[in-house]
C-alpha cells in the first residue's frame, strides 16, 4: 500500500555581496557565469545540463550519480524582472520519482555600493513516508534525537 | 526552522516515557491496533489509550477507526524527513551562494587586472 503524503516547507536566505546589483544578476542570467558556481564542483559535470533565461523558459540540471542515486532538477522561469526580481518553479526527481516541488525567489536590493539578495523557497516534500525502511530510520532518528536532548 | 516548532517540544514531552516509546518503536515497524499495542504492556487499556492520546496530540501518531478497530500508525517520517530535506537544501543554497560570492569576487579582480 502507497501512504501518499504531502509535507509543506519555507526557508529564506539574505546573503549580502559588495558587487553591484547588474553584476550579482548576471551571474543567474548568464548561462556560461552560471554554469561556473551553480553546481557543486565536488560532484563534477552533471551529465544534463540546459537553460533557456526567460519567462517559460527551462533549465535543467542533473543526472549522474549521488549516493547511489540519480537526481534531476528541473525548473521553469516564471517571472523576471532585470536586476530586481527572478521567481522560478523547480521540481526533483530522485531516480525518476517526483520528490519535491517548489517555487523559489530571489529579490535583488542595493545595499550601499553593493548587493542584498534574498532568497526564498517554499516547497511540498512528496510521500515521503511510504518507504518502511526511512519511516525507521526516522523513528531512530528521532530517538536518537531524545536522547541528545535529554543528556544535555 | 523546525527546530524551534512547538511541535518538537510536545514530540520530545512524548517521547520521554519508555512506555510510550516502546509504543512508538512498535508502530515504527508497522500500524497495530490498540489491543495489539497493549498486549505486551504491563498496563491496563485505559492506560494504554492515555498514552496513546499523548502520542497522537505530539502528532508522531495518527489513529484511525476502522470498524470496531482502532488503528494506530506512526507519523514522525513525514516531520523528520521534511526536516531533513529542509535543512539539505537550506545548506546546498548557502554553499551555493558561497560559490557565488567567490565566483562574483574573482571576476572583478580578473576585471581590474586587464
Amino acid at each position: 500500500m502507497t501512504q501518499r503524503s504531502a509535507t509543506h516547507a519555507t526557508f529564506a536566505i539574505e546573503r549580502v555581496y559588495p558587487h553591484e546589483i547588474a553584476r550579482v544578476f548576471r551571474a543567474f542570467a548568464d548561462p556560461a557565469a552560471k554554469k561556473k558556481w551553480f553546481a557543486p564542483p565536488q560532484e563534477g559535470q552533471p551529465d544534463r545540463h540546459s537553460m533557456d533565461f526567460r519567462v517559460g523558459g527551462r533549465e535543467v540540471n542533473g543526472g549522474g550519480m549521488h549516493g547511489g542515486h540519480v537526481y534531476v532538477y528541473t525548473a521553469v522561469y516564471q517571472d523576471i524582472v532585470p536586476d530586481e526580481r527572478i521567481v522560478y518553479s523547480y521540481d526533483m526527481t530522485m531516480d525518476d520519482v517526483r520528490i519535491s516541488v517548489s517555487v523559489a525567489t530571489l529579490e535583488f536590493r542595493p545595499q550601499g555600493a553593493g548587493t542584498r539578495l534574498l532568497l526564498t523557497e517554499q516547497g511540498v516534500f512528496l510521500d515521503g513516508h511510504d518507504n518502511p525502511e526511512q519511516r525507521e530510520r526516522g523513528t531512530k532518528g528521532l530517538l536518537e534525537m531524545l536522547g541528545r536532548s535529554l543528556a544535555n | 526552522m523546525l527546530n524551534n516548532s512547538p511541535g518538537l517540544d510536545q514530540m520530545f514531552q512524548a517521547l520521554a516515557d519508555p512506555t510510550r516509546r516502546a509504543i512508538v518503536e512498535r508502530l515504527s515497524r508497522g500500524p497495530a491496533s490498540v489491543s495489539e499495542l497493549a498486549r505486551p504492556l504491563p498496563m491496563s487499556l485505559p492506560a494504554v489509550v492515555q498514552h496513546l492520546q499523548v502520542l497522537e496530540q505530539s502528532g508522531l501518531v495518527r489513529t484511525e477507526k476502522l470498524g470496531r478497530v482502532r488503528t494506530c500508525s506512526l507519523d514522525s517520517g513525514a516531520l523528520s524527513l521534511a526536516e531533513q530535506w529542509i535543512n539539505d537544501r537550506r545548506l546546498a543554497r548557502n554553499r551555493q551562494l558561497d560559490r557565488l560570492g567567490a565566483f562574483l569576487d574573482a571576476e572583478a579582480i580578473k576585471e581590474k587586472k586587464s
